[in-house]
Order: C-alpha cells, then structure tokens, then sequence
C-alpha cells in the first residue's frame, strides 16, 4: 500500500488528536492578535454607541449550553457594555435556558470592579423576565403589552412590583433589542415580527452557522449589525474593551480551521493520486 | 363532525389571524390576544407532554429490559433530580445559588457544551473523507468553504500583521463572499421557501391541505 493509499485509510483517532492538540496547544501560548473589525460589528458596535446613557434595553437569550462557547462570551461582553453605558437592561428568553444563560452573564459582569462600584440593584438596573413558551407568539404578544407574556420575572415578582418595568409596557418603550441566536426561534422571528411589525432596532449575535441565514436582513437594513460566531464576538470584545474568552479562544480557532483545510487538501490529493493510479 | 370541527376551527383561526396582522385594531386585535393565550397554554402543556412521555417511554424501557436500557436509568435520574431541585426550590428556583442553578451550572452546562465539542471532532474527520472536489460545484464549494474558514479566523494577522498595516485580505474575501454570493443565495432560498409557506398555509385554512388531520386524507 503506497503512502496515499495510507493517507487515505488513516485512523480518524489520529485526526481528533490532532484536532484536539491544536485546539488545546493554543490556549496555553498567551499570544493575542490585533483583530480587524468587519463592517457588520462596527454597525452594531456605533449603534450601541449612539444610544444615550441610561437607555433601555432589551437583551433576549435564544440559545442553550451547547451553543454557549461560541455565543457565551459576546453576551458576556454585551451585558458589561450595557451595565457600564447605565443602560437598563431587560433580559428574557424564548429558549427555556436562555434566561439561565443570561444569568451566568450578569455574574461575570458583577465580577468587574468598574460594575461591582455601580452598586447595581435587581429590579431598578436589570430585570430579568425568563422564559415564556410560545416561540414567535410572545414577540408578537410583547408587541402589545410585555406583562400578558411575562407576568412574572425570573424570581417570581410580579411585573407590576419591578420599578424597572413601571414605565414599560411594550416595544415602544424600549431603545435597542440585542439578540444572542442559536436557532429557532431566534434572529429570523424577532426581525419578521418585533422589526417589521412593531419598529423595533435590532442587533444580534449569532452562532457562525445560523449566521449566514441572517446577512439578508443585514443587507436588508432590518438588522443593525450582527455578530458572527466567536469571531464576531472577538471583534466585539475587543470594540468594547472587555476582551475575554472570545479573544483567547480564536488562536485555537484558527489552529483547529487550519488542520482541517490541510486534512482536506491531502484528502483530495490522495483521492486523485490513487483514482489515476487505478485508472 | 371528526372532520367538520377541526376545518371549521382552522379556518376561523386562520383567517382571524391574517385579519389581525393587517388590521390590528379593535375587534381584530382581541382574536390576536384571544388566539396567543390559547397558544401559550397548548405550549406549556406540550412541555409538560413531551417531559412527561420522555419518563413514560424511559420507564417501559428499563421496565422491559430493552437494548440500552441503563441509558434510560440516567435519563430517569436526571428527569427526577432537575425536577425536584427546581420544585424544591419554590418559585425563585432559577436565581443564583439555588441548588437547581447549582445543577445548572456544573452539571447540565458542562455536559452539554462538551457534547457539541465533540462535532468538531466529527467535522473534521468527516470533511478529510468526504470532502472531494469531484466535479466544478464541489471545487467552488470547496474553494470558498476556505476561504471563509480562514478569513473568519487570525491567518490575515498571522500572516501579513507583522508586515502591513490594516491589510487583511483574506477577511475581505471572506466578507466579499459572505455579503454578496451568500447573501443572493439565501435570498432565493428564503424568498421560495415564504411562498411555500404562503401556499401551504391557505391549502389548511382553506381545507385543501388536510393531512394534518390524520388518517389519511
């Protein structure tokens, strides 16, 4: 058996271990690169900036763990920005982990020293609303009034009892919705209902795989900005200065995409090398 | 009248929901209402379904012995400690420090992440054997597959960082790619896919499309 012919039949152990090497290796270098910013995060970025001090926002979680690693960190980013900015934050999600996920968030964010000198209370600073089943119906719903879809926050205060919500009762009230995506429902319903019926500016954050789906609403003008997977969150963390995991992991990232175009080229070499030989 | 009332429900629902969307004022807005809290409770109820038939069919299992079945064990323990936890934990069950979000957080997250690492693994292995440039399609799927794998990720900087400033072609290619063929071809796809919908969608409320129902046609 010539060497292609071993290339071809190459134990797929061999190539997770690689693959787990050079996602692992790069972890533990420390090196960070001077990432440039694609025009899509700048958008959302100088949107975000453009919002006064003290606006609110309304930050929706669709995704579950599987989909933190690569989606975790722009929230991460995103709920520190808007502590930072005084924005007053509602949270709540049309997965059922999403609100959990945003919780993890809030904690990395009271981590910060700049935030924890905030004093930030729950309630006046951030609510958070949790989850409410019903997919694109509880958009629809909060088009109208966000007590008839959440009627209780995520510890079980009523909406009426959150100083944060007084003066909120449907879109109209609300400055920007930033949406972190995993799938359905997420980015394609909030833009088909909340942009299109009710005005709302949108931004999101989407995983790299669904982000392709969103570039024509991008395009479109119905979508501020988007972040694309880790990358769109790296370039994120590194517009609002809180560079994060995101950051560090795009070295890994980068080492595990090209393991897997080099795999593939030898792949497609053995596979002509040895089908001319046979003919 | 099995399949007089669920047509008739159809349509009524259906049609009331199109007239909301255009006009969303009194009277019309209340079906809006009307209909979403119907929607909610069925939502809810089809979670307490689907987590109820998951114990149901995972008890049969273990009951029955069938292949696998200590898989069904774990599912049935999982089921019971969330589930427990969470009630236990009385209306706040969700805030930080609760024994649910103590599971949540180093259990379920952990586990569920490591469980979508793994396609990674899988893509890889999977892309170096099926991944052939056979024939043009394949050849500019697989050119452009690359070029956006390594514009999305650090070979600009890796590569020309050190030597010129603000110089990243890869990730312009990339962007290239991203806001112009790919944003045309979801286009078409999405614009096709909205008039299946829309046709689909009158054949039920108009009674045409009634597989649905069940039992045959």
């Amino acid at each position: 058996m010539g060497f292609w012919n071993t290339m071809l039949a190459v134990d797929r152990r061999w190539i997770f271990l690689l693959v787990f090497l050079s996602l692992l290796i790069p972890m533990f270098l420390g090196v960070t690169f001077k990432l440039s910013i694609s025009p899509e995060v700048q958008t959302l970025y100088d949107t975000l900036e453009q919002l006064p001090n003290g606006s609110t926002v309304l930050m929706t979680f669709d995704y579950d763990p599987p989909s933190a690693p690569e989606l975790q960190p722009m929230a991460d980013a995103a709920v520190k920005y808007a502590f930072k900015r005084d924005f007053k934050l509602i949270i709540m999600g049309l997965w059922p982990q999403g609100p959990l996920q945003a919780e993890i968030s809030v904690r990395e964010a009271m981590k910060d020293p700049e935030i924890q000198a905030r004093n930030l209370e729950y309630g006046v600073d951030y609510v958070n609303l949790g989850f409410q089943a019903g997919n694109e119906f509880v958009i629809q719903r909060m088009g109208t009034d966000f007590r008839e879809a959440f009627p209780r926050d995520i510890r079980g205060t009523d909406y009426s009892e959150v100083p944060l919500l007084k003066n909120t009762k449907n879109f109209s009230n609300v400055d920007f919705v930033f949406n972190f995506s995993a799938g359905y429902p997420g980015t394609v319903e909030w833009v088909q209902i909340a942009v299109d019926r009710f005005g709302v500016k949108l931004g999101a954050g989407n995983t790299a795989v669904q982000a392709p789906l969103a570039y024509p609403y991008l395009g479109a003008g119905q979508l501020v900005g988007l972040l694309g997977g880790m990358r769109g969150g790296a370039e994120f963390e590194r517009l609002t200065g809180f560079k994060a995991k995101a950051t560090t992991f795009m070295l890994s990232q980068t080492f595990a995409h090209a393991i897997v175009i080099v795999f593939v080229i030898l792949g497609n070499i053995a596979y002509f090398v040895t089908r001319k030989k046979e003919q | 009248m099995r399949r007089e009332i669920p047509l008739i429900i159809t349509f009524v629902v259906g049609v009331a929901f199109v007239i909301q969307y255009f006009i969303p004022h009194s009277p019309f807005d209340r079906f809006e209402q009307l209909f979403s809290d119907w929607f909610f409770i069925i939502a809810a109820c089809a979670i307490w379904l689907g987590a109820l038939n998951l114990m149901k069919l995972s008890l049969i299992k273990i009951q029955k012995r069938r292949k696998d079945w200590q898989y069904a064990v774990v599912i049935v323990v999982s089921w019971l400690t969330m589930a427990i936890a969470g009630f236990a934990g009385g209306r706040d069950f969700q805030t930080p420090g609760t024994a649910f979000d103590w599971l949540y957080q180093y259990i379920y997250t952990p586990l569920s992440a490591t469980m979508f690492a793994i396609l990674a693994f899988f893509v890889a292995s999977a892309s170096y054997r099926a991944f052939r440039a056979r024939n043009l399609q394949a050849s500019l799927l697989l050119v452009a597959g690359f070029l956006v794998m390594m514009g999305r990720v650090l070979f600009d900087d890796i590569l020309f960082g050190r030597l010129f400033e603000n110089f990243q072609p890869l990730a312009d290619v990339s962007n290239f790619i991203m806001n112009y063929p790919n944003m045309a071809g979801q286009r078409a796809i999405m614009i096709g896919i909205a008039l299946g919908i829309v046709s689909t969608a009158l054949r039920i409320i108009l009674g045409i499309e009634r597989s649905y129902l069940g039992g045959g046609d």
